[in-house]
């Protein structure tokens, strides 16, 4: 069982980028509704597959650097790190089938 | 898999429409299930000042009112799952819907799927989803601080989005095809009046222009046929919706539109013991107030339903197998364990004068 981890503007090297595994990155506000609905989804992501993958949230309010760096203009815009290296996009709050098809290549 | 248990009434969407049907129904002593989805909570999820709805003096937010309906829901016992469905068989005495691998089953079905945002299909506009291009001013308003961008519409969400986007931007320019507007008098003023607007009339998009991220929109003015370049890095659609009716239309009777017919001034569509609510059959009002006023119409017209019903379908049905009634209390117990918070809510939209955006995934493929 793993939790999404929570990451900001100063870890993100850490956590994200020098990462073993891959890593997909949530970046979200509290202001945002389908933020809401898409949070709990990752929750069972980041449980049934941690053994593969690593779930990390990022409030932009609190550490805007991040998502201009990675030109995040949408959210919820979950972004998947890969030996560094931003491989995968997806914009908009999705069922979970849908983002575990997504997310296929990681997973399996 | 499959879910012994025939229930009375299954709901199929969580905006308006489908809480006010969850809350008449379990009210009624009915056995409720509610597919709410994992786009729950409808359109006014992507809401900011909820003004107009009936009760609220001082306004709510759009997610707070939806957290409101969906708790009222909950508390006369309707079960809400978070699960999308990806089938229905509405034939039959027996209906059946699919979601995530499991068959559940019904005698009564009520509809309330809502609809989704339209684009508008032309070059750039997909691509740059996520980079410029929006349907979700106050999911996306932020990024656009001191940016120029366009607004495309002439209804009430179009003139909403755009007041909504001078909190951020430094000039919003509404596009509109027409040169009336279907927009409400006081919405229209609003925009109007604001310094930061420009409204330009009989004006259509050609091309979003832009590699990685927005840089311009070329837009033609219809009646000079003058085509220009606008320098903007926002490109926000609010040209209206479509209704969610594709996993019933092989069945149920829709309009050309795709909108579920149904028996005016009631709710049952052309099949017995399926019925419908809210923006799903309605292309005419399209308020949170008249879908949650349709939610309960579906409902009653449910329960009667059911009640003239000879109850001869609760025999027709397998028989129950010892131990059944405890795992479906088992299963229901953890539903709510893991439901509880607040945050779980469904799939229709509310409309325009609430605000009225969407979540940007809903209705579009995300960019590769």
């Amino acid at each position: 069982m793993s939790a999404p981890v929570n990451v900001t503007d100063a870890t993100f090297a850490d956590e994200v980028l020098q990462s073993d595994k891959p890593v997909v990155v949530d970046f979200w506000a509290t202001w945002c509704g389908p933020c809401k609905m898409v949070a709990p989804v990752l929750e069972e992501i980041a449980a049934e597959h941690g053994d593969k993958l690593t779930v990390a949230k990022l409030d932009i309010d609190q550490n805007p650097a991040t998502a201009r760096d990675y030109q995040v203009m949408s959210i919820p815009t979950l972004l998947v790190f890969q030996g560094g290296k931003p491989v995968k996009q997806i914009v908009g709050a999705k069922p979970k089938s849908v983002l575990l098809d997504d997310l296929s290549d990681v997973i399996n | 898999m499959s879910d012994q248990t025939i229930h009375d009434v299954i709901i199929v969407g969580s905006g308006p429409a489908g809480y006010t049907a969850a809350v008449y129904a379990s009210r009624a002593q009915l056995d409720v299930v509610v597919f709410e989805g994992s786009q729950f909570g409808g359109a006014l999820m992507t809401t900011t000042g909820v003004e107009n709805y009936p009760g609220f003096a001082e306004e709510i937010q759009g997610p707070e009112l939806m957290d409101q309906m969906r708790r009222q829901a909950e508390r006369f016992g309707a079960v809400l799952r978070p699960e999308d469905v990806d089938a229905l068989d509405l034939t039959g005495d027996v209906k059946s819907v699919r979601a995530h691998g499991t068959e559940y089953r019904a005698r009564s079905i009520i509809l309330a799927m809502g609809a989704q945002a339209r684009y508008l299909g032309v070059p750039g506009e997909e691509k740059l989803l996520g980079r410029g291009v929006s349907a979700c001013a106050t999911c996306d308003g932020f990024f656009f601080r001191d940016h120029d961008i366009v607004v495309v519409g002439g209804g009430d969400s179009a003139m909403e989005e755009a007041t909504f986007l001078t909190r951020f931007a430094r000039s919003v320019t509404i596009l509109h095809r027409r040169s009336e507007f279907r927009a409400s008098g006081i919405m229209l003023d609003r925009a109007r009046k604001d310094p930061k607007i420009t409204i330009r009339t009989d004006t259509v998009v050609e091309e979003v222009l832009g590699e990685n991220t927005v840089e311009g929109v070329r837009v033609r003015n219809t009646v000079t046929g003058e085509e220009e370049t606008l320098d903007v890095s926002g490109f926000f659609v609010a040209v209206g919706h479509d209704p969610r009716s594709g996993l019933v239309r092989d069945v149920v009777d829709t309009d050309d539109e795709g909108y579920v017919r149904v028996a005016l001034p009631g709710t049952g569509t052309n099949i017995p013991g399926v019925f419908a609510c809210g923006d799903l059959v309605d292309h005419t009002y399209r308020q949170a107030i008249t879908a949650a006023g349709s939610g309960c119409q579906a409902s009653i017209d449910a329960e009667r339903w059911l009640a003239e019903q000879p109850s001869n379908t609760r025999d027709t049905a397998p028989p129950p197998t010892p131990g059944v009634d405890g795992a479906e209390v088992d299963e229901l117990d953890s539903i709510h364990a893991r439901d509880g918070g607040p945050e779980a809510r469904g799939g229709t939209r509310g409309s325009v004068d609430e605000g009225s955006s969407e979540p940007a995934g809903d209705a579009v493929p995300a960019p590769s």
